[in-house]
């Protein structure tokens, strides 16, 4: 690079200094890394996707084959199978409600976020290095930490929390009412103080980093979409999970010190009416959909971000609308806190706030619909290169039409009376939350493994894993919204009882069929992963011909990422198929001044000011060498 | 032995997949073709697209069409026409948007898959379109918010005074369903009063208007006149659901909710109109409470107005049943139980 030799300010030759003295247990444990921390965020949240898939595979076997013989499965799950090898009721509680906290928690919120914007967020802004890296291995141990604990509770002889993933009091307060409101409800409050200590480390650096850490020329509106993405983020999870606490403090005021919080008028069978009185299980409605909303974004935004910048580049295109793009973020990052009781239209809070909800909840789907319709024309005449993170970014998009246009339906309260806590939400969220975010994660493993290992993932099981995915995913998911429409609840055991939902048991049947093989192809990923992590094709330095910083490092970047001085940046990250230019890419460092034959106007007009900029920084360089020597 | 023979069947199976992979791999690298920017595969990835949006489109349509009796429910209420329309008009709009977006997004990666002849257009932005796909959206879905909010309006306005009470109280696992009598009031209630045995919902009886409430073990309703269901729990969160009626509220212990709505037909009108003789309007639990929270079913029977005044003449209070539940009230109160008593024998 024509600029990597440039000066920034204060030169930082002591970074070499630290990879020497790494010894096994700070280079891979104990790392303040950013790279190794998110790479142990990744691996970490594999496995907790890989858990959270099978639990879900346990009682997708129930609702698609509910009159299977499940004694098979006694080795593993013990006296949950009881002798007629009929799964236990409340434990399939406790596996919908252990799938949607992993899910949620572990695997998209930690697994994407703590993976990418550790692994890229210095990486694509020019820094050494999170501006704590100290309490960035902290970050992850507490999200270590969170997830024994959370683990320890599947364990446990009452079973773990079994009230749903949103542990709605009382029946998260009560052991009476459910068994897995005893230990496994305390432990998984445990875990969730750690896992939201966690969050804030971690998104209190994130923040730091990037208003802090720029390197020289890298404004705001030169970052590159994930940074955008992975800040914004931060943001909100800054703000919103210390409400989460909140809630999840009163409940344990309730549960342990005999407060009424949220409880109330409360008479258990066979023990009689509880003290309780004057609180309102509304109220941690309020306050944990506080969080649970914007947690939404939380998850999908680094997704999208992700995708912006694989569509960019694989469409050898500037991603159209740069600006729109994040405005359209800034705009959902507002409104995600300002739309959350429209999870509780019908939960008897006030009518008139649900209109209100109602009016701020389709406000949010118009930034989300320019979203869209920008990637839809950064595609229009593009060069479209099909790698892996291509087709997953290109999934995502199809899952964030298909099931934020569910959410019109669902954000409208007259129409969210009949749909509310059926098939129709289950399918509109996995959608556009799961699925989305999930191929975002995909898309991101696959786009910078070559830069988290220095070698190439195998492309075609990446196809064959894509392709099986895609359509797999659309066949558990698109069968549900007919479900919801003919009102089969969610979390129900069986829906043999009534009688307007005593059928479609071919289509469930159908759908736990395609979620096994869906989960099934999932190995082929995990075998690519781990196999091309030793034995895969040596990447080259830029892999995917981009533009962004993270490909100016070496193939191994060491502690402090780039070797000599932190290259700095002249033009914003999508200059790609630039009428004019040689290649159909110019990376972040190269100057305007020395791409003439394809500046724009406006571009000439800077190239002056950048050569003063340059001349300065040059006598500054040759006055240090002068000092040195 | 089976065991081992699928053990031995998968393990061989497994080699084959990996030969098959590093035989691919040694191939592609002799060929050359994994320096390629875009190898052969790029092609078949954008025909998949093609055959992607054909088959899906294609499943979708015709299973919307041949299901569409089984996942359209019948409609039982006023209020239902109202939302069921909205729900088909966001069908329609969505509709149009799902499938324009995606025919664009599937057949782009066809026409535009990588060529090495040509070169991306530089298109970074264009206000006039971002402005012209933030106002358009805007304006749709604005129309669709003030039909949604015109009818949530009227749904959750305050209930006609002539509308028949019924309280439905959840509990673990099942629905007590409270009448209040003639009088067409509820007599107050306490948890602490609750007996499982003969007063599961805590009905205090030192209130007069409690002595003619009456229980039911089918919710009885009379069609074209308009129901109120006063909703509360006295454990955990419950959720009415009658799908039929497009009805559904949470019971929430320590506050009492509420929902209003005028059946249209009658059991025996849907069961002819539908031509099944089992047909009944159903009582759901939608929100999570435990163990048997699925199987929390009442039904409801809608009748004819006539057929309803004399189905409530009919019911017994609970007082009658149950003599016992006003041996301790004050004198006063115990005549007038008493005489309440001696008019139904």
């Amino acid at each position: 690079m024509a600029t990597a030799n440039l000066a920034t300010h204060g030169a930082t030759d002591h970074d070499h200094d630290h990879e020497h003295h790494d010894n096994f247990i700070t280079k891979y444990i104990f790392s303040t890394d950013h790279k190794m921390i998110g790479k142990q965020f990744l691996v970490t949240g594999i496995f907790w996707a890989l858990i959270g898939g099978f639990l879900s595979i346990l009682f997708r076997l129930q609702l698609g084959f509910p009159d299977m013989d499940l004694t098979f499965l006694k080795p593993l799950l013990g006296g949950w199978i009881d002798d007629a090898g009929k799964l236990d009721p409340n434990f399939y509680l406790a596996l919908v409600t252990m799938h949607g906290t992993i899910m949620v928690f572990f695997v998209l919120t930690a697994g994407l976020s703590g993976t990418f914007s550790n692994f890229l967020i210095p990486l694509q802004i020019g820094a050494r290095d999170m501006a704590s890296g100290f309490m960035n291995m902290l970050s992850y141990w507490f999200f270590f930490v969170s997830g024994v604990i959370m683990f320890i509770s599947l364990f446990l002889e009452n079973g773990p929390a079994g009230g749903g993933w949103v542990v709605y009091p009382p029946l998260s307060a009560l052991e009476q009412a459910i068994p897995g409101s005893g230990m496994g409800m305390t432990l998984w409050l445990i875990a969730m103080t750690f896992f939201i200590a966690s969050s804030l480390l971690g998104g209190i650096n994130y923040i730091t980093t990037v208003i802090n850490l720029r390197t020289k020329g890298m404004s705001f509106s030169r970052l590159p979409l994930t940074i955008w993405a992975f800040f914004l983020t931060a943001v909100i999870g800054l703000l919103s999970f210390p409400v989460l606490f909140a809630a999840a403090l009163l409940l344990v005021f309730d549960r342990s010190f005999g407060t009424s919080f949220y409880l109330s008028d409360i008479y258990i069978s066979g023990e009689g009416a509880l003290p309780n009185t004057g609180g309102s299980p509304v109220l941690y409605q309020h306050l944990f959909w506080f969080l649970g909303h914007p947690e939404v974004y939380i998850v999908l935004l680094p997704a999208l971000g992700i995708t912006s910048e694989v569509i960019a580049t694989n469409s050898r295109k500037p991603i159209f609308g740069y600006k729109a793009m994040i405005i359209s973020m800034l705009g959902i990052t507002i409104l995600s806190f300002v739309v959350w009781a429209h999870h509780m239209f019908v939960s008897g809070m006030n009518p008139f706030l649900g209109s209100i909800f109602m009016f701020l909840t389709l406000i949010i789907a118009i930034p989300s619909a320019v979203k869209v319709f920008n990637y839809l024309t950064t595609l229009w005449r593009g060069n479209l290169i099909f790698t892996p993170a291509m087709l997953f970014s290109i999934g995502l998009v199809s899952f964030f039409i298909s099931g934020g246009l569910t959410g019109i339906f669902l954000g409208n309260s007259a129409i969210d009376i009949q749909l509310h806590d059926t098939y129709f939400v289950v399918a509109h969220f996995h959608l556009v939350m799961g699925s989305a975010s999930f191929f975002g994660l995909m898309a991101g493993v696959y786009h910078w493994f070559p830069k988290m290992f220095g070698r190439m993932m195998d492309a075609r099981l990446g196809y064959i894993h894509f392709w099986l995915t895609f359509v797999g995913v659309y066949l558990v998911f698109f069968p549900m919204h007919y479900i919801g429409i003919a009102g089969f609840p969610r979390r129900y055991y069986s829906w043999t009882n009534f009688e307007f939902s005593n059928m479609y048991t071919d289509l469930n049947m159908f759908v736990s069929a395609a979620a096994i093989i869906t989960f099934a192809a999932q190995f082929i990923f995990l075998f690519n992963f781990f196999y091309s992590m030793y034995r895969g094709r040596k990447a080259s330095l830029n892999p995917w011909r981009s533009t962004t910083l993270e490909w100016t490092t070496p193939l191994f970047p060491g502690h402090g990422n780039w070797p000599g001085e932190i290259p700095a940046v002249y033009r914003w990250p999508y200059d790609y198929s630039k009428p004019g230019a040689k290649e159909d890419f110019i990376m972040q460092t190269v100057p305007l001044s020395a791409t003439p034959e394809s500046n724009l106007p406006h571009e000439q007009e800077l190239v002056k000011l950048e050569k003063e900029i340059i001349a300065e920084e040059e006598e500054v360089l040759v006055a240090n060498e002068s000092k040195e020597s | 032995m089976y065991g081992f023979l699928i053990a031995v069947g998968v393990l061989l199976l497994l080699s084959l997949i990996w030969m098959v992979y590093r035989i691919q791999t040694l191939v592609s690298v002799v060929k050359g073709s994994d320096k390629k920017i875009a190898s052969s595969s790029n092609k078949v990835n954008a025909l998949l697209f093609v055959v992607f949006l054909i088959g899906a489109g294609g499943l979708m349509f015709w299973y919307s069409i041949k299901e569409f009796d089984n996942y359209n429910l019948p409609l039982g209420s006023e209020h239902g026409a109202v939302t069921d329309q909205l729900f088909w008009i966001t069908m329609a709009v969505t509709g149009i948007v799902f499938i324009i977006t995606h025919i664009l997004l599937f057949i782009f990666p066809y026409k535009y898959q990588y060529n090495e002849k040509r070169k991306a257009t530089f298109y970074p932005d264009n206000n006039k379109l971002e402005v012209i796909w933030t106002v358009v959206p805007a304006v749709v879905l604005a129309i669709l918010v003030i039909g949604g909010w015109k009818a949530w309006s009227d749904i959750t306005a305050p209930a006609p005074e002539n509308a028949h009470v019924v309280e439905i109280m959840g509990y673990q696992f099942a629905w007590e369903v409270r009448y209040p009598g003639l009088d067409n009031v509820l007599g107050d209630h306490d948890y602490r009063l609750v007996n499982e045995v003969n007063n599961p919902s805590g009905v205090d009886f030192s209130d007069r208007n409690a002595l003619d409430d009456f229980t039911s073990p089918v919710v009885v309703i009379p069609k074209g006149e308009p129901v109120l269901f006063k909703i509360r729990a006295r454990d955990v969160l419950h959720s009415v659901f009658a799908p039929h009626m497009r009805l559904k509220m949470d019971a929430v212990p320590g506050m009492p909710t509420r929902f209003w709505f005028t059946p249209t037909k009658t059991t025996a009108e849907m069961r002819q109109e539908l031509g099944d003789d089992e047909f009944v309007y159903e009582i759901a639990c939608t929100e999570i409470c435990g163990r048997g929270h699925f199987s929390m079913r009442r039904e409801i029977r809608v009748v004819e107005p006539a057929e309803y005044q004399e189905w409530l003449k009919e019911q017994k209070p609970y007082i009658v049943n149950n003599p016992a539940l006003v041996e301790n009230l004050p004198s006063d109160l115990k005549e007038l139980a008493d005489i309440t008593i001696g008019e139904y024998k």
